[in-house]
């Protein structure tokens, strides 16, 4: 609680970076515990990040200290907003590895399969046959334009 | 207009319940929504045969400029006549169509008439925009009922061909529409054509962009493929949209912008030659068919070309053509279709090799067909022949056009004959066909259409007077409609028409190898099916290259694009410019050294134990920073959130295994420390770059005066919360009573508001009298889990903690404290009761649901603001209370305080909705899983 009107400093600023880059490398884990710690780390970065906007000082209680040097009450409102969120949000995410835990008896994170689905789908260069609503008019002979059966391209990995 | 429009979806609506009541039938009173559009315009034809308009127009979304104009004029007034009138007609036919048992009636009915509603307001809209959305309503209903039958594939199939045909047409069109519009300034058609037009390149492309949803709606080349698919329809519909309505909303478009936009370049080459090829090859595809549906959808292909070209021409004499021609081919196109149809209701089949002797046994049905045929194949004096006669005479300049025109007009003779002769001829060794009684209401809407087709054709000097302020506003009208004009080259070449296209018919035997084999190389469908396979493909390369269902990968993405774009604007901003101190106090040093040693430790560490007591220890850090910055607030709160966030996890943590799960991507976590260094590096340098970023003065240099003078408090930050930006805070409390509830239903199986846990035996005081019971629920725990020391102390400190967090709470106004930190020291207090006690202490310490503390919270919190809202104030304005008591003295309250006391109880009411789920409920999974022996086994009746 030095004097007023003092910004950030160069320590504040590498507490920053070092909190932000524990928290991304652990963000980037497949394990939901260490990415969860991973989030309470980067948030601990950037609340002080947003507190770095507004300058320091005395505490903001109007008659404490002089007018003008009290600190910016902007910016700590937000954080204060922040953390409280940031509260919700780990026992969001705690009962999420909890529930993972319950059901695969894990807390990692797979790979989304359907996503997978597709990525095979595109190595095999096929189409999913589904989108096309089957096999088209000819299917019912009734419809359409009688002609000798002509060779149509035979899609995907349709039945049989 | 407006009325019409409503009565029609009025109709719609209740259609499902009045099919419910009478079956079929109920399309009879439905039948009188397009009657009362037929009746209304017919009543308006004064209006519109001197040229004028009826205009109405309503306000509908000011911001955009559009209003509801609906503008009838002598095209729109056809087209109504039309939609009305065989609207009501296929009505009456359906009643009878559809057997009671049939499925999807009540939807058919519905969408029909909602079908017949929109199209009316295509008709009558004056306004692009109104145009473009009835446009895509009579798309969406006629997807609907071309795919009547749902369970049959072909007819899904072609109900979303001929949705993405018809919508692709109609977006290109909206653009053209957008850059009309946006230049002219106004969407009004009318004040369009007043306007003066745009020049160049800009109105070609709008016209061209125009012109591919008119042809693609209108079923031209090269969308033409849809329109035979679309005949999986039920016959009605083949006749209302195939034949008299949607088809030809492409073909009034092009009508309504032809005065206009004729002369525009690409217009007429593009209309012409799309118009010729169409009716041609539509011809000729006619006479292979041996579906009678299928020949007529072919013909009408082919019709819809020729009218094209003659709607398109943009002369007076074409024009006037046109309009006779819109009105002989829905005229006969419906009455063959529903005549088809009742073919294949009784017969079973429209195969014409399987009918035969059918012109004998039902004379009157032959009767009707092949007067609407000879309409069809332009023999006097039926209205076919008046509007060919006028399509000649118009053309008999261009000579080219006018070839094809004979030729393609043979071709429709041939066609018509087929189509009599397949229907109603007698084959040698064909069984006699039957079709049986036909009941009068199915025959008498082909009849009523073929028997106006017969008494329009003599009248054709009325037509003439009614159709020619259409004309007009192409020029001056030199020729006239007439059933004889005299021996004039039209009638000549009429003539050859005919003699050719009886030719064809005959040769009809010698022919067929070379129909077969004489076509177009490519299929419309064969391009549909290529474009959709391609899209598909495309899809899902792009979404399997950028797709990798990787959770990290993904991050990784966003992270880097994080540091290339920041980074960049961060570099390009040169932070190490500013000079900056480098602490303010040694301690910050100390703290940080603290915080980062804490955080690189927590990255590497294999327990989970440590790893959170690492992060907890940065939280602390933090906390500590807060202090040393002049922020006690936020230092309160950050103390109280480390602490709740340490026990929450050790709740979870017991269930966890203790170690991390062994990685095998060694190479993968340099990568991730990389990407994390250079995300920390980026966001370092932002902090920098921020810090000598300011220009103007904080608006928060005004707040502690607002604070004083407005929130009548002197804690800057609580009084900010609570009034200042208040609102920030009611959304915050809506995110914590989300996130509380999403806990408890990840946790619970059933519902978590069941009956609470309660004691399962009598109170202990019974069994041990004489020793104190510091805690209830301490003996419900097992011995070796019980701490007489905790539960002696959590019994002495829990009703100070209580009092304390009421303190910060009220005192939060003035001083460091709030709704905020009070709240979490009270969720304290309950976590050690819980701690100390287990579940059943819990349940004696908060003998209240979770969710009823929460939805308390919330409605404190919201009544506040509408209690000032009430009291003429604005919404969570704060009001200053005095008040004087006698032992207190003179005190005052400010209203948001109240607001303070809504997000106290959502604090407390979150913390208990967590111990409730992972505390409580977890300790149940845990028991039931001991009881059944371990494993993941819970106990599904869920009693405690």
């Amino acid at each position: 609680m030095t004097g007023g009107g003092a910004g950030p400093t160069l320590v504040l600023v590498v507490a920053v970076g070092v909190l932000v880059a524990s928290g991304v490398s652990l963000l980037l884990e497949r394990s939901l515990t260490r990415i969860l710690l991973g989030v309470i780390l980067l948030s601990n970065g950037v609340n002080l990040l947003i507190l770095l906007s507004g300058r320091s000082g005395a505490a903001p209680v109007v008659g404490a200290a002089p007018g003008g040097t009290l600190s910016d009450a902007l910016p700590q409102a937000m954080v204060l907003t922040a953390i409280v969120i940031t509260f919700g949000f780990t026992a969001f995410l705690l009962a999420v590895s909890y529930r993972s835990w319950y059901l695969t008896g894990d807390d990692e994170v797979p790979d989304d399969i359907e996503d997978r689905q597709i990525v095979r789908q595109a190595e095999r260069n096929e189409v999913t046959t589904a989108d096309l609503g089957g096999e088209g008019p000819d299917a019912d002979p009734e419809q359409v334009d009688p002609e000798p059966p002509r060779r149509r391209p035979r899609r995907g990995d349709g039945p049989g | 207009m407006l009325v019409l429009l409503i009565l029609h979806l009025l109709a719609a609506l209740v259609a499902p319940l009045l099919v419910r009541w009478w079956g079929p039938r109920a399309c009879y009173p439905l039948a009188l929504a397009p009657a009362a559009a037929f009746g209304w315009a017919l009543a308006r034809t004064p209006a519109v045969d001197d040229g004028g308009a009826v205009v109405e127009t309503y306000p509908w979304i000011g911001q955009l400029g559009l209003e509801l104009a609906l503008r009838l004029t002598t095209l729109s007034w056809l087209m109504t006549l039309l939609v009305g009138g065989v609207g009501a007609l296929v009505l009456v036919y359906s009643a009878h169509y559809f057997r009671r048992e049939s499925r999807g009636v009540a939807r058919f009915a519905a969408v029909l008439v909602a079908f017949a509603g929109a199209m009316l307001g295509l008709v009558l809209a004056d306004d692009l925009l109104l145009i473009y959305v009835c446009w895509e309503l009579t798309t969406i209903f006629s997807y609907l009922l071309i795919g009547h039958s749902t369970e049959r594939r072909s007819s899904r199939w072609a109900a979303a061909q001929a949705l993405t045909v018809t919508t692709f047409g109609g977006l290109a069109m909206l653009v053209g529409f957008l850059m009309l519009g946006g230049h002219a300034g106004s969407y009004r058609w009318s004040a369009i054509t007043a306007a003066e037009l745009p020049g160049g390149a800009y109105l070609v492309t709008a016209v061209v962009l125009i012109l591919v949803g008119a042809l693609s709606k209108s079923a031209l080349l090269p969308f033409n493929s849809w329109l035979p698919v679309a005949m999986a329809a039920p016959t009605p519909v083949s006749a209302y949209l195939h034949a008299a309505a949607m088809v030809k909303a492409g073909v009034y478009l092009i009508g309504l912008l032809a005065p206009v936009l004729a002369t525009v370049g690409p217009w007429r080459p593009v209309v012409v030659v799309t118009g010729l090829a169409t009716m041609l090859l539509g011809g000729w595809a006619a006479l292979r068919q041996t579906d009678l549906k299928l020949l007529l959808a072919y013909g009408t292909v082919s019709q819809l070309g020729l009218l094209v070209v003659v709607v398109g021409a943009g002369t007076p004499d074409a024009a006037l053509a046109g309009a006779a021609m819109l009105l002989a081919h829905a005229l006969f196109k419906a009455a063959l279709f529903l005549v088809v149809g009742i073919i294949d209701h009784g017969a079973g089949t429209r195969d014409l090799r399987e009918l035969s002797g059918l012109g004998r046994r039902a004379p009157l049905l032959a009767a009707v067909a092949l007067l609407a045929a000879a309409s069809m194949a332009g023999l006097p004096p039926l209205v076919g022949f008046v509007a060919k006669e006028a399509v000649l005479a118009a053309f008999t300049d261009q000579p080219v056009v006018l070839a094809v025109l004979v030729a393609g007009t043979a071709l429709t003779v041939a066609y018509s004959a087929r189509f009599c002769w397949g229907a109603f001829a007698t084959r040698a060794g064909v069984e006699p066909t039957t079709v049986g009684r036909i009941a009068a209401p199915m025959l008498v809407p082909p009849a009523l259409l073929a028997g106006v087709g017969l008494v329009a054709g003599p009248a054709a000097g009325i037509l003439d007077g009614l159709f020619r302020p259409y004309a007009e506003l192409f020029g001056e009208v030199g020729k006239d409609l007439a059933l004889w004009h005299g021996l004039t080259p039209a009638l000549g070449l009429s003539a050859l028409a005919v003699a050719g296209g009886a030719a064809v018919h005959a040769l009809r035997g010698p022919l067929t190898p070379v129909l077969a084999r004489l076509r177009s190389p490519v299929s419309g469908n064969q391009g549909y099916e290529w474009v959709t396979r391609r899209f598909d493909r495309l899809a899902i390369e792009v979404t399997g290259a950028t797709q990798r269902g990787s959770l990290p990968q993904y991050l990784g993405t966003i992270l880097l694009a994080l540091v290339v774009v920041s980074g960049g604007a961060m570099l390009a901003a040169r932070p190490w410019r500013h000079r900056i101190a480098l602490w303010d106090t040694p301690l910050q040093v100390v703290v940080v050294a603290v915080i980062a040693v804490a955080a690189v430790l927590a990255v590497g560490a294999r327990r989970r134990l440590t790893a959170m007591l690492l992060v907890g220890m940065t939280g602390y850090g933090s906390a500590m920073l807060f202090v040393l910055y002049g922020a006690p607030d936020l230092a309160l709160t950050q103390f109280l959130v480390e602490t709740a966030t340490i026990a929450v996890f050790v709740l979870v943590l017991r269930r966890l295994p203790e170690r991390f799960s062994a990685r095998p991507l060694r190479r993968s976590r340099w990568v991730r420390r990389a990407i994390g260094v250079s995300v920390g590096a980026v966001t370092a340098g932002l902090a920098l770059a921020a810090a000598g970023a300011r220009r103007d003065p904080t608006i928060s240099d005004a707040f502690p005066q607002l604070a004083v003078s407005e929130g009548y408090g002197r804690n800057v930050v609580n009084v900010t919360l609570v009034d200042i930006r208040a609102w920030d805070t009611m959304g915050e409390l809506a995110v914590l009573v989300v996130a509380a509830t999403g806990v408890a239903s990840l946790v619970f199986e059933r519902s978590r508001t069941g009956p609470r846990p309660q004691r399962p035996e009598p109170p202990t005081r019974a069994q041990r009298p004489g020793r104190p019971v510091w805690l209830r629920g301490g003996a419900t725990l097992h011995e070796r889990h019980r701490s007489i020391v905790l539960e002696v102390v959590t019994r002495l400190i829990f009703h100070t903690v209580i009092v304390v967090s009421l303190f910060l709470l009220f005192s939060g106004h003035n001083a460091p404290g709030g709704g905020f930190a009070g709240g979490l020291v009270a969720s304290l207090g309950l976590a050690v009761r819980y701690l100390a006690g287990g579940r059943y202490e819990l349940a004696e310490a908060a003998p209240i649901g979770a969710g009823t503390v929460l939805g308390a919270g919330l409605a404190v919190s919201v009544g506040t603001g509408v209690v000032a809202l009430l009291a003429g104030g604005s919404v969570l304005q704060s009001a200053r209370i005095d008040l004087s008591l006698p032992v207190l003295g003179e005190f005052y309250l400010v209203t948001s305080l109240f607001f303070d006391i809504g997000v106290y109880l959502v604090v407390v009411g979150l913390v208990l909705d967590i111990l409730r789920s992972l505390g409580t409920e977890v300790d149940r999974h845990i028991e039931a899983a001991g009881r059944s022996g371990g494993g993941l086994v819970v106990d599904k009746r869920g009693s405690p």
